[in-house]
């Protein structure tokens, strides 16, 4: 057993190191966390970061814009739909393409299944680490159902690169209408009975309330946004805030909960899903009929010179594409801003003193994909 | 040749054979049990669990054992050797002595003896022993972690163990495992559980020997030991093929035990609920029930924290379980 | 800070020179470009008006001789982007640190330090964050040869 740092002398108490390695049931991801312990309690959690990391951004410069686009599917796999949306998003600001609305309605539909299959997976896992076993398969059950529907009009299941600079590749047809409205009745009471068998659960309740307290203020100085931020009491949502495609038509709410502990986030979230469902119900009510296109997309697109920057919603929290063009078909510079990375920037700070089981659960309750905080 | 056979069926050849038996009872259910905690989990979960090898899936622990004994057993550079072998051999003895006490029927008890109950429990604090031995020889951090809360929650919940089974001698008046079912005989309104005359609190005495024994067994809810998302495989991180094997065929032996003392002083043992026709079927019918319902829990609910789990143990089952006893004692005297 | 929208106008710090952006083509609101030495001050004074830190982004202009850093900003309560650009030698980039104002900026200024080998003046643990601990190469420089 080795101890790295020692408590100042005098003290009578010893601290060991404590690494949550790159392979290890609870990190969701390849992240490695070097705890520094002191007993049970968490002295100072350091998370080390980079084992997949794969130079997105260098990627970004040696590809033209079309070509770049699966890479975005890539950085976050579980939200893929969000973050080609925002790429696509910066490029149609630069190059003043209309997408036109049926494209703009079909994508905030898959955007929100995309959503809701995103928060399943997180509700799975989380609820694993936490020790109940089953939950994750009835998430994936739910999941499949929404794999199913996209991998009909994509061709994928998981990395879409569905949508397209200036539209989409591909419109919806009949089966997906009737399957995805089929799919939403059937999931209103499936998120009932996992809130009367999951979350009015003792024990996990117990697990959650009041555990991995995070105030607003700190979400404000990390950057951290998404869920946790909602978690904390403030109602900061992109779609809200900043609205972008025809997220400003639809009638849903941004759920924040005031508590900040996990059990907050892991509210936000439920929560989220139920109004997920409420706007794929309203797009399919208000999808328009016509092109999903814009006309005139050059072949080979080039930005006029500047900056653009463009942010959507993911299922994580705020991500945001900032291109950098000096005329050419090959951006300049394509900088991502991941949520996980400033979702966890907060652990460190935010876990000092905590015993380790709480600190598990408030990594959880973060949702991070590592690959998101590598790219 | 009668004599031979006299000779043979005497006292210290059928205490002998009783072992063998136990011994053979204990691994057959310890593989098997494995079968039914994945089917189960399957069910549970909306999958149907092994189905490939053989039919149903039931050859599946044949072969997981074959591959557990063809295993390397890794003896890690640094730990303390003998520690660490001696570890997986410690840990099945409390079970294998206390399931010779117990009564399967009138006739069928590996040993008969008047203070079987203190037997039981006597011996059973040995596999915290065991575990203690085997995470802290590991030299690994995780194993030592989990070594160390496995100590701390079996003596928390040893406690209330030991209330509620002095409230049960005090109510039955006797140690003796074949006595105290013998007094259960005539229906189920017999059983101990509805012997509400003199321990009004009977159910909750079952209760909180049923969480005691999820407890000490460390199943979840409260699988600290083995906490698997925090500490990887606890205790048992270091431990290859069959040493591996072997805690794991012992965590079911535990099981074994504590169902089967939890039958015995609580379902009525070998008695059957009608008054008629008792025997082997009765004892074993209730035993996988409660074994059922073990492993039912654990695919059911999220794990407790370990504070959580110590504040169970001594804010709440130490003072209700005295409450019991101190109620029962009353009872006795007053009526 | 001429021009814009007025509730806009004042949220803004008034003593940050900043321009109002067409956002619809931009999807910023305003940016302002200042000398690096006054990094650490304009951060002061948006946090202290309310702005959270969204990303520090490095640009490498190989062919000016310079290095840009580029802040950007945004608030919780309505929809308001700034970017607060600074331009470095390229042949010694060097510019304070923000992390003790905003310490989010901690990790960022890392991630740029890995690609671009600007040194944070006062940064508490310039490591690498994403690149292997004993790289010594930028490989988001324009002259990087892998």
């Amino acid at each position: 057993m080795t101890t790295a740092e020692a408590i100042p002398a005098g003290t009578g108490r010893e601290t060991f190191v404590l690494n949550l390695g790159p392979q290890h049931p609870a990190t969701h991801g390849v992240l490695r966390v070097k705890m520094t312990m002191d007993g049970e309690y968490v002295a100072r959690a350091e998370p080390v970061c980079g084992y997949i990391h794969r130079m997105q951004e260098k990627m970004g410069e040696n590809r033209t814009y079309a070509q770049f686009l699966p890479n975005t599917s890539r950085i976050d796999y579980l939200s893929a739909m969000t973050y080609t949306h925002a790429f696509v998003g910066a490029i149609e600001r630069a190059a003043k393409l209309t997408v036109p609305p049926r494209a703009e309605y079909i994508r905030v539909i898959t955007s929100e299944l995309n959503r809701i299959s995103s928060h399943l997976v997180w509700w799975g896992a989380f609820l694993l680490d936490l020790g109940g076993f089953t939950p994750l398969l009835y998430a994936f059950d739910d999941r499949e159902k929404i794999l199913d529907l996209l991998e009909g009009i994509t061709g994928s299941r998981l990395t879409y690169s569905y949508y397209r600079i200036g539209g989409l590749y591909n419109d919806v047809d009949d089966t997906f209408v009737k399957g995805t409205r089929q799919f939403v009745a059937q999931m209103r009471p499936r998120l009932k009975m996992y809130r009367e068998l999951v979350t009015e659960n003792i024990i996990l309740r117990k697990r959650l309330i009041g555990i991995g307290p995070i105030r607003a203020e700190l979400c404000r100085k990390y950057g951290a946004t998404g869920p946790v931020i909602r978690g904390s009491g403030v109602g900061y949502d992109v779609r809200k805030i900043e609205p972008y495609s025809v997220y400003p038509e639809m009638d849903f709410i941004a759920p924040a909960f005031p508590e900040g502990d996990s059990m907050a986030r892991y509210l936000v979230r439920m929560e989220e899903m139920a109004q997920s469902l409420r706007i794929i119900e309203q797009g399919l009510d208000k999808l328009p009929a016509g092109p999903v296109m814009a006309e005139k997309v050059p072949r080979v697109l080039k930005l006029p010179a500047g900056d653009y920057c463009y942010a959507v919603e993911a299922a994580r929290g705020r991500f945001a594409v900032r291109i950098v063009s000096d005329g050419k078909e090959i951006p300049y510079r394509v900088k991502l801003r991941s949520p996980s990375l400033s979702n966890l920037s907060l652990f460190e700070e935010a876990s000092r003193g905590m015993l380790l089981p709480d600190a598990l659960a408030l990594m959880g309750s973060l949702d991070l994909v590592i690959p998101d905080i590598d790219r | 040749m009668k004599n031979l056979l006299h000779m043979l069926l005497a006292e210290p050849f059928r205490l002998v054979l009783a072992l063998l038996v136990i011994m053979s009872f204990v691994g057959l259910n310890a593989a098997y049990l494995v079968w039914v905690e994945r089917k189960g989990a399957g069910r549970f979960q909306r999958r149907p669990g092994p189905t490939e090898v053989g039919y149903a899936g039931l050859i599946q622990p044949i072969v997981d054992a074959i591959k557990l004994l063809s295993k390397q057993l890794i003896v890690p550079d640094g730990v303390d050797a003998t520690l660490f072998r001696a570890a997986p051999l410690v840990v099945m003895v409390p079970s294998l002595i206390g399931l010779a006490v117990i009564p399967y029927s009138d006739k069928l008890v590996g040993r008969d003896i008047n203070v079987g109950l203190l037997l039981i429990f006597a011996l059973g604090s040995i596999n915290v022993m065991a575990i203690m031995l085997g995470g802290w020889s590991s030299r690994n951090k995780y194993a030592i972690i989990s070594a160390a809360r496995v100590v701390s929650q079996n003596v928390a919940y040893e406690i209330p163990t030991l209330l509620v089974v002095i409230t049960m001698i005090m109510v039955t008046g006797s140690m003796d495992l074949n006595e105290i079912v013998r007094q259960q005989a005539g229906g189920f309104w017999r059983w101990n559980l509805f012997r509400w005359d003199v321990n009004p609190l009977a159910p909750v005495t079952f209760l909180i020997l049923y969480v005691c024994m999820l407890a000490e067994t460390n199943r979840s809810p409260f699988d600290m030991a083995e906490a698997e998302s925090e500490l990887v495989a606890g205790a048992y991180t270091e431990y290859s093929g069959m040493g591996f094997g072997v805690f794991f065929m012992a965590e079911y032996a535990n099981i074994l035990l504590g169902c089967s003392v939890a039958t015995v002083l609580f379902l009525g043992g070998w008695q059957s609920p009608v008054g008629i026709w008792s025997g082997l079927f009765w004892f074993l019918a209730k035993m996988y029930f409660l074994i059922f319902s073990v492993i039912w829990i654990r695919w059911t609910f999220p794990r407790t924290q370990f504070y959580g789990l110590l504040n169970l143990s001594w804010k709440i089952l130490i003072p209700v379980s005295l409450f019991t006893l101190i109620l029962s004692s009353a009872m006795l005297k007053i009526f | 800070m001429a021009g814009g929208d007025p509730a806009m106008n004042a949220k803004l710090p008034p003593s940050i020179p900043f321009q109002p952006v067409d956002y619809a083509a931009k999807g910023c609101h305003f940016e302002a470009v200042i000398a690096p030495d006054k990094v650490v001050e304009a951060a002061a004074l948006l946090d202290g008006a309310g702005f959270v830190l969204d990303t520090i982004t490095g640009v490498d202009w190989m062919a000016e001789g310079q290095m840009e850093v580029i802040y950007d900003f945004f608030r919780l309560e309505e929809a308001l982007r700034v970017a607060v650009r600074a331009r470095i030698p390229r042949d010694n980039p060097e510019i304070a640190t923000i992390s003790g104002v905003y310490p989010g900026a901690n990790w960022h200024e890392r991630e740029t330090h890995d690609f671009f080998g600007i040194r944070f003046a006062g940064h508490p643990d310039l490591t690498p964050f994403l690149l292997p601990e004993d790289a010594t190469y930028h490989p988001l420089r324009k002259d990087f040869v892998a």
